[in-house]
């Protein structure tokens, strides 16, 4: 089975410091550059932050958008392939995307996604708060679901004796 | 370099040459340059003809730790009437290099309220008459509304600025400020509200692979004890620990010991109000502790906590309520006046109040003793809008006092028309000389010279000649920091001028030796010197106000301790000694020969003898 890996962010974490996105335009464009990142930070004043990047959903909404076959799925990984000769920076696929993950590339006008660095990214390796993650998500529901029963057991019963593992 | 006169709307770019770089590095190296270089001699803050620059550091807009985006701001100051500098980061900084600029120069004086819209090359000037008026932050959320455009990055002034507050700072990215020398005050004088950037260009570094790997072992350094201080507690931690030195300014001076300190320190408020970390651009020692207050009258204020502001509305106003001192700074910041002068200025009007030198007639009501929180709140806005006293201490204390008079003078405690900061300097010798000579009037992040003294590295109660050496060179390190521009928080990390080099040199390509970087921070230095030597500075202005030379500490491990005339004449002889300078404190004709300035020997000639 084709394992959809991605790099997610945990907002309690993230405190906004914009490295994964000086690191992405680094390794990608040997610049440095965040509009030309693959993740791109959100902050809200006054106190949340979140990176935010490619997700690679099943059937890709941006694939599907595209009028021009310019984007295609990986069988392999998931990730979103951009064939830059077709692509010609119209948008659809920014607006089709749910997560605004999807950059385009101010200079060249044709987009670019996170294609995971070859399995290592490395927005996860110079995170210095450690708060991304290449993660799944039946990895992510089962955090989520650890987590719960955690504090349902919290508060009903009171401290556990032993922190759950996760 | 971006030249705009805002009453013509001319733009001119210009560009710097190799050796102009590496002469002042950048930051306020090239901003006390261009500022001398383009200021006449002599004209009032408020003039037209006083620029406003704005000035980048040679790192900005890389991944070099806690760089990306510091700037700082520069004019003859409408506080000191002297060199104006600040200095500020957030994400300001990182966008103003990602739209290609250096320096911005600003000059001339706006018909109509205007902002400056930098969008990459394309530079304009906007109507800001619906912005007049508004706060910080209305002012950087319709920007961003009106030009569409969450990632624009906003620099702005309050309604501080607007009224010509001498306390009036630059707000950018919500928390963060350009905050001392009333800067503020000079875009307002200019009709201007704010600068609005975008950045898109790639910003490339001679040697990014080796950058990175730098990087990699900068990183590892920011992650260790030399600043854990900044990523636990925070500056707050000073609280107790100047507070036990008897070194914790407080009642506007008239102690260095506070009873509620452990009401307002670092501990304190990291367990009852702090409520996220956040960090600057590139940042990965994220010191910046958000603090928003849970329940009572001042529920809702938050305010990114520092130790000088936590000390200027804590202990110097007699304040232990933290929930007080956030809603404080959080005025502060959406009005546009610098917290910790503004806090001094309270200050001080507290301690007119109790010795009877104004009433409640003069604070519209307020009963303005020491320790009253909700007053000390209420005085924000009033200085900021000069309403009541407000109108009057929004000049900063230098101009207070004499306007108050009845001998509130002794009561004033600045250097050169800039309010004393937080370490009572009458038991830090070392630090009472950096202080006496800061450039920006009353400061210590020009040297950080209270490290000796606290250290135990000399003894803090007794003035020398050797101290001259130590704090000329601290500055010397300390014009570097502000030149890159890096984080002072991280100043535990570098491994002396060799390793600061080898940074410029992988930046720029601009091949670079410690030596001839501690050289350059001389060079700025002394710079900033003839600037202030020009615009009228004598060796008379090197001093301390009347209460650390006057009134010794009363009680507590500093008791008895000021610093008297005498003090001060050691200390200033052996620190112009230090730095080549005649007894009346003007860098002598060789001195300026050695560091390649002597094209600014005729203007300081004549003061010499």
């Amino acid at each position: 089975m084709v394992r959809h890996e991605f790099v997610t962010v945990d907002p309690d974490k993230c405190v906004g410091c914009r490295i994964c996105e000086y690191t992405c335009s680094l390794e990608k464009e040997k610049t440095f550059n965040p509009t030309k990142s693959r993740i791109r930070v959100v902050r809200i004043y006054p106190t949340i932050n979140a990176s935010m990047t490619c997700r690679l959903c099943e059937d890709a909404p941006c694939v599907v958008a595209c009028p021009r076959k310019a984007l295609e799925q990986s069988k392999e990984n998931g990730v979103i392939l951009v064939n830059a000769d077709k692509c010609n920076g119209c948008g659809w696929c920014i607006e089709a995307c749910d997560f605004g993950a999807i950059t385009l590339d101010p200079a060249k006008k044709v987009v670019a996604m996170c294609d995971l660095c070859n399995g290592e990214p490395k927005c996860v390796e110079w995170c210095p708060e450690e708060a991304l993650e290449l993660t799944t998500k039946d990895i992510l529901s089962q955090k989520a679901r650890f987590e719960a029963v955690k504090k349902l057991m919290e508060a009903t019963q009171g401290q556990p004796k032993a922190e759950a593992k996760s | 370099m971006l030249h705009i006169d805002v009453g013509t709307g001319k733009t001119k770019i210009q560009t710097f040459d190799e050796a102009f770089a590496k002469a002042y590095i950048g930051g306020t190296g090239f901003g006390i340059k261009t500022l001398l270089d383009n200021q006449p001699a002599g004209v009032d803050p408020f003039d037209p003809q006083n620029p406003l620059i704005y000035a980048l550091g040679a790192v900005n807009g890389t991944m070099v730790p806690c760089a990306a985006s510091k700037f700082g701001v520069f004019a003859k100051s409408p506080a000191s009437r002297l060199l104006g500098e600040a200095y500020s980061t957030g994400q300001w900084g990182a966008e103003l290099r990602q739209a290609g600029y250096d320096i911005v120069i600003i000059k001339g004086k706006a018909e109509k309220p205007k902002y400056l819209w930098i969008d990459d090359e394309s530079v304009q000037l906007m109507d800001a008459s619906h912005l007049w008026g508004k706060s910080t932050w209305d002012t950087e959320e319709i920007i961003r509304k009106d030009l569409g455009d969450q990632y624009i990055r906003v620099s702005t002034i309050g309604q501080g600025g607007e009224n010509l507050s001498a306390l009036a700072c630059l707000i950018n990215d919500h928390f963060r400020a350009a905050g001392r020398t009333g800067l503020g005050a000079v875009m307002g004088s200019k009709n201007m509200k704010a600068v609005a950037v975008r950045g898109t260009h790639d910003v490339s570094v001679a040697e990014h692979e080796k950058l990175r790997e730098f990087c990699r072992d900068l990183y590892e350094r920011c992650k260790g004890p030399a600043t854990s201080k900044y990523r636990t507690l925070g500056t707050p931690a000073n609280v107790l620990s100047l507070n036990k030195q008897g070194a914790l300014p407080t009642r506007n001076f008239r102690e260095a010991m506070f009873e509620g300190a452990d009401k307002i320190s670092g501990e304190y408020l990291n367990e009852h109000y702090v409520v996220k970390i956040e960090a600057c651009s590139a940042c990965p020692m994220r010191c910046e502790h958000i603090a928003s207050v849970p329940e009572g009258p001042f529920k809702g204020a938050t305010a990114r906590i520092e130790y000088e502001p936590t000390m200027a509305f804590g202990s110097s106003c007699g304040v232990d309520r933290l929930d007080a001192i956030i809603k404080a700074v959080e005025l502060c910041n959406v009005y546009g006046v610098d917290a910790i002068s503004t806090g001094m200025v309270v200050a001080f009007a507290m301690d007119c109040y109790e010795s009877g030198l104004i009433n409640a007639e003069d604070t519209g009501g307020l009963d303005l003793r020491f320790g009253n929180a909700e007053a000390m709140v209420e005085m924000v806005p009033k200085i900021a809008l000069r309403k009541d006293i407000g109108a009057v201490l929004a000049d900063g204390v230098k101009l207070a006092s004499e306007k108050i008079g009845k001998g509130s003078e002794a009561l004033a405690c600045h250097i050169k028309g800039v309010e004393l900061t937080g370490y009572d300097i009458r038991g830090l010798k070392t630090a009472a000389l950096g202080y006496a000579v800061s450039r920006r009037g009353a400061d210590h992040q020009r040297h950080g010279s209270y490290g000796p003294d606290l250290g135990g590295q000399v003894d803090r109660f007794k003035a020398d000649k050797s101290r001259g050496r130590l704090v000329a060179d601290a500055e010397d390190i300390y014009a570097i920091f502000d030149s890159m521009i890096l984080c002072k928080f991280s100043r535990g990390i570098w491994k002396g001028y060799d390793d600061i080099a080898n940074l410029y040199a992988l930046v720029t390509g601009i091949p670079c030796t410690g030596a001839e970087m501690q050289l350059a921070g001389e060079r700025i230095n002394q710079l900033g010197r003839i600037y202030n030597i020009r615009e009228g500075l004598t060796r008379a202005d090197d001093t301390v106000p009347p209460r650390i030379m006057n009134d010794p500490i009363p009680r507590g491990v500093s008791k008895g301790a000021r610093v008297t005339k005498e003090d001060m004449d050691i200390l200033l002889d052996g620190y112009y000694e230090a730095r080549g300078w005649t007894q009346q404190g003007v860098p002598k004709a060789e001195k300026l020969k050695d560091l390649g300035l002597s094209e600014y020997g005729a203007v300081v000639a004549s003061k010499r003898a």
